[in-house]
């Protein structure tokens, strides 16, 4: 060690603590400077923490359920007349369904109608929240030799949860619907307008630029739109409502502050371009 | 850290292996629990706004291991908590090194003042602190997205920290005085 005088040795102290801060300023302007070396650090970081919250996720899950289960005991009843009816009223709906799919599928083959592929697609656990206070994501256990790519959608079993944002070698980051920098072109059901769906880190994300004279209906029924290319057709996101200061939001269908699992689909869409692609041709290829 | 405690006179145990290693285990004691309760606070418990827990652990560690034992807080150390909190958050870099920065300075400052002061009083003191660091941390974001966001959480986060003070101080008092505590190696 070096020895050094008590007084050099009390101001190096009392320097110590200026230079942090500004450094941490300089942390700032470099993480404006270079993002995609931002990212990279907080995804090697991700990585090496999903396995330890992959590994607590089922012992957790398994106390959430337990503790669920006993809550559950004691609207049993209620909850199996609510539940009787709901099946008498979804059979019905069912017969029409199946009725309705049989005719779909036969105007199709008599308009030539050219179907769309198959998507692939991944189960994956959800380990960890991702997000923060100003972000709203989470993290995704994929494995290690995964096909996950940056720009592919994950969806629940009710409706579309968001996009892969960021892809590590165990696991993946999606940037749910509700972040406010995530923006979704949809279509309204009802009407067939086009809309942009806005995420502002709130439950409910907005609409905005639907067209003139043709505003969301209160309980509409919204789905991903396929203009930029970077979604399919006719997911479904969620419903229309309307807040008490008349801003049209979406309830999202799918469960987004309760996500356990997710599925994410490969559409071999293009629409969004990796911002590392400029890297040579020959570098990508794997 | 060990040059220090041999300058005072006195009779003390004669500085073997084990005795060392209990003295730099009691000093990283503060800094250890603090990363170990940043990650468990990430874990999938499935509390609704559980994101808003990490920067209110953050911040009350950092101020009260400040504020209690510095030595064992000291600046580097809380740049390294800062930078986990980023990651962890998702902050822009640097805003919670920055954050946490401040709150140690500001403990270190008020020592003097607050360290004879009674729980409630420095409840108060922190309450300030929290307040500023929400703000901050809004702003930070706000500045460094170039995005207005909406100071919901602002309040949300500042109130939290608050709320949160007293169950993690009682336990790190606790601590403080028996297993940080390197007088007692």
């Amino acid at each position: 060690m070096i020895h050094l005088s008590i007084p050099t040795r009390q101001a190096l102290a009392k320097l110590t603590l200026p230079v942090l801060v500004a450094a941490s300023f300089g942390l700032m302007l470099l993480g404006k400077a270079d993002a995609l070396l931002a990212d990279r650090a907080r995804v090697a970081f991700a990585d090496a923490l999903a396995p330890i919250y992959a590994a607590l996720a089922a012992p957790l899950g398994a106390v959430r359920a337990g503790i669920a289960d006993t809550t559950n005991l004691w609207s049993l009843r209620s909850d199996n007349a609510a539940l009787r009816a709901q099946n008498d009223e979804l059979r019905r709906w069912q017969s029409i369904a199946l009725a309705l799919d049989a005719e779909n599928r036969r105007l199709k083959e008599e308009l030539h109608w050219l179907p769309d592929g198959a998507p692939s697609y991944v189960t994956a656990r959800v380990v960890a929240d991702a997000g923060g206070v100003y972000a709203r994501a989470v993290l995704v256990s994929v494995g290690p030799d995964h096909s996950v790519k940056r720009g592919q959608i994950a969806l629940d079993g009710d409706g579309l949860v968001g996009r892969v944002t960021e892809v590590g070698s165990r696991s993946a980051r999606v940037l749910l619907v509700t972040d406010l920098n995530s923006r979704i072109p949809v279509v309204l059901q009802g009407s067939g307008a086009h809309a942009i769906l806005v995420g502002s880190n709130g439950p409910y994300p907005r609409l905005m630029y639907w067209p003139e004279g043709a505003p969301p209906r209160e309980g509409e029924h919204v789905v991903t739109g396929a203009e930029t290319d970077a979604f399919p057709a006719n997911l479904p996101v969620g419903t229309v409502h309307y807040t008490s200061a008349r801003v049209p939001e979406v309830v999202p269908a799918a469960r987004l502050d309760s996500l356990e699992i997710v599925r994410i689909f490969n559409y071999g869409l293009s629409g969004i371009r990796d911002p590392e692609a400029s890297r040579p041709v020959a570098d990508r290829r794997h | 850290m060990a040059s220090a405690d041999e300058q005072r006179p006195g009779i003390r145990p004669r500085a073997t292996l084990g005795r060392r290693l209990d003295v730099a285990a009691r000093h990283a004691f503060p800094a250890s629990l603090t990363v170990l309760l940043m990650l468990l606070t990430e874990a999938p418990f499935g509390f609704s706004d559980q994101t808003t827990l990490l920067p209110a652990v953050a911040l009350i560690s950092v101020w009260f291991w400040s504020l209690y034992r510095p030595g064992a807080m000291s600046p580097p150390v809380v740049f390294c908590i800062g930078l986990l909190l980023d990651m962890l958050d998702w902050l822009p870099f640097g805003t919670g090194v920055l954050i946490l920065l401040l709150a140690h300075g500001l403990a270190l400052r008020w020592r003097r003042v607050l360290g004879r002061q009674g729980f409630v009083l420095v409840w108060v003191a922190f309450a300030a602190v929290a307040a500023a660091a929400a703000a901050l941390e809004w702003l930070a974001t706000a500045i460094l997205n170039w995005r207005l966001i909406s100071p919901g959480p602002v309040v949300f986060q500042a109130v939290l920290s608050f709320a949160l003070y007293p169950a993690l101080a009682i336990a790190f008092a606790r601590a403080q005085r028996s297993i940080a505590n390197p007088e007692r190696a």
